[in-house]
């Protein structure tokens, strides 16, 4: 069975003024597929993923989503974001709302779902990052780890067909980590497709269908973790992993 | 004691003169800040021309006195027969705008890039984050400056005593005139504004703890 595309980037190229951070860029990230980007701050990472639900506007490539490519200009971007979900470094919970409106509020304002059966599968949702007992509390009231398994569930009301990750452990104390790793490692084994920046090489040894390495805005080496982790074929993959290890 | 007396005797035209004075503020206050969003929405619009009104009307309300605009709006409309007390009212609203424009631009602004982020990812419109997200959090934090710039109106209120409106401040100086008693008159007037500015500074703590339960 072949596995359908989600993503495909083709030469894709981003720049911040004079500075050039995406050079060229071919990534394609097939249904279910776990990706893991790694590499040292300021390498493109996740301006890469930014790039993927058009939080950043490329310059120049192309980017398709589900086998359609998506011109940022003329496409309604509104509808693509709600096929790719985004979970951030820091979280970005809506403060003003509880945990159960933050998982509700998309649904129900941007598909307009019917609020009944939006409660039930928020409710499902926060169950399953294992918060239930926190609905109707804000999230000033929550710890690092918790608040970003709510944005979790938040991103995957919206049912996406891909998840990106940019750094979603990056922000936690060190005790937090463990709970989130958890939660997205079950969302890999349920099958869902991920593109998660991280720098926790131990989630993407064990999860990971493919680590690419990336150092200053080209992807230098993309492999499977157990052959790009132990035995990297570029000296620079082998630099880094080295420091990072 | 005379002055408790005077104050006693004379409650009935103070409280009318004050119900004036609560009347003009409130209702101005309210257009002022239907007017200060618009112009707030202008100014971080990212359009240069509308960029440019916002700076303009800001520039012409900080730049000339209060009384001078209340003068030119009582003169421009009672021409076009709007009443007294609505041009004064527009007058009052009209530089309460610019103020409370700034409010909400810099409420706006202060928050975190990462919410408007957070909406489009779900993928909601500019607008939609705006009304859901954003202006929310903004309204909160607006509040306390809000809260002053009432209280600042409503002092302010009383230029309309210049142009003949029978206003607190305009119920004192014609008792004063009368019986050629200014003191106690204008000591009896400053304890009806600060009972209305209490007033007004305890609903708006109130309505700042009834928004401060996310928190």
């Amino acid at each position: 069975m072949t596995k359908s595309i989600i993503v495909e980037v083709n030469k894709l190229n981003k720049s911040f003024g004079d500075l050039h951070v995406l050079k060229d860029i071919d990534l394609t990230v097939k249904e279910s597929d776990v990706v893991c980007l790694i590499g040292a701050s300021g390498s493109g990472k996740s301006t890469l993923l930014r790039c993927l639900n058009f939080l950043e506007m490329k310059d120049s490539g192309s980017i398709s989503i589900e086998s359609e490519e998506i011109d940022q200009h003329t496409h309604d971007l509104n509808a693509v974001r709600q096929k790719v979900g985004m979970v951030f470094q820091h979280f970005h919970l809506f403060p003003h709302k509880t945990v159960l409106e933050n998982v509700m509020e998309a649904p129900l304002h941007v598909k307009k779902q019917p609020k009944v059966q939006v409660k039930k599968e928020a409710q499902e949702l926060l169950k399953k990052v294992g918060l239930s007992d926190k609905e109707n509390v804000y999230p000033s009231k929550l710890s690092g780890g918790q608040k970003q398994r709510v944005a979790i569930a938040r991103a995957l009301a919206m049912k996406p067909d891909i998840m990106l990750f940019d750094e979603p452990t990056s922000a936690l104390d060190p005790e937090l980590v463990g709970e989130v790793l958890t939660t997205m490692k079950e969302l890999a084994e349920e099958g869902m497709t991920m593109v998660v920046v991280t720098h926790e090489m131990g989630f993407a040894k064990e999860v990971a269908d493919w680590a690419v390495y990336m150092h200053d805005g080209r992807i230098v080496e993309v492999g499977h973790p157990d052959e790009l982790f132990t035995a990297p074929k570029e000296e620079r993959t082998k630099n880094f992993l080295d420091s990072v290890l | 004691m005379d002055w408790l007396t005077t104050f006693i005797d004379t409650a009935p035209i103070f409280l009318k003169g004050m119900l004036l004075t609560f009347q003009l503020t409130v209702v101005s206050v309210i257009i002022a800040i239907a007017v200060g969003l618009l112009f707030a929405f202008l100014k971080i619009s990212k359009i240069k021309i509308l960029e440019v009104i916002a700076d303009v009307y800001i520039f012409v309300v900080r730049g000339t006195p209060l009384v001078v605009q209340i003068f030119i709006f009582y003169f421009g409309l009672t021409s076009l027969n709007i009443s007294d007390f609505w041009a004064v009212v527009l007058g009052l609203a009209f530089h309460n705008g610019a103020y409370i424009a700034e409010i909400f631009r810099g409420a706006i602004q202060s928050i975190d890039k990462g919410q408007m982020e957070a909406g489009r990812s779900l993928g909601m419109t500019r607008s939609l984050a705006m009304r859901r997200i954003i202006l929310p959090q903004a309204s909160r934090r607006a509040l306390p400056p809000l809260g002053n710039q009432f209280i600042i109106a409503l002092k302010d209120s009383s230029l309309a005593s210049f142009i003949g409106m029978y206003e607190l401040f305009n119920v004192a100086t014609t008792q004063g005139s009368i019986s050629y008693d200014y003191m106690t008159y204008l000591l009896i007037v400053a304890v009806y504004y600060l009972v209305l500015v209490l007033f007004f500074s305890i609903i708006v703590s109130l309505i700042e703890k009834r928004m401060s339960i996310s928190d």
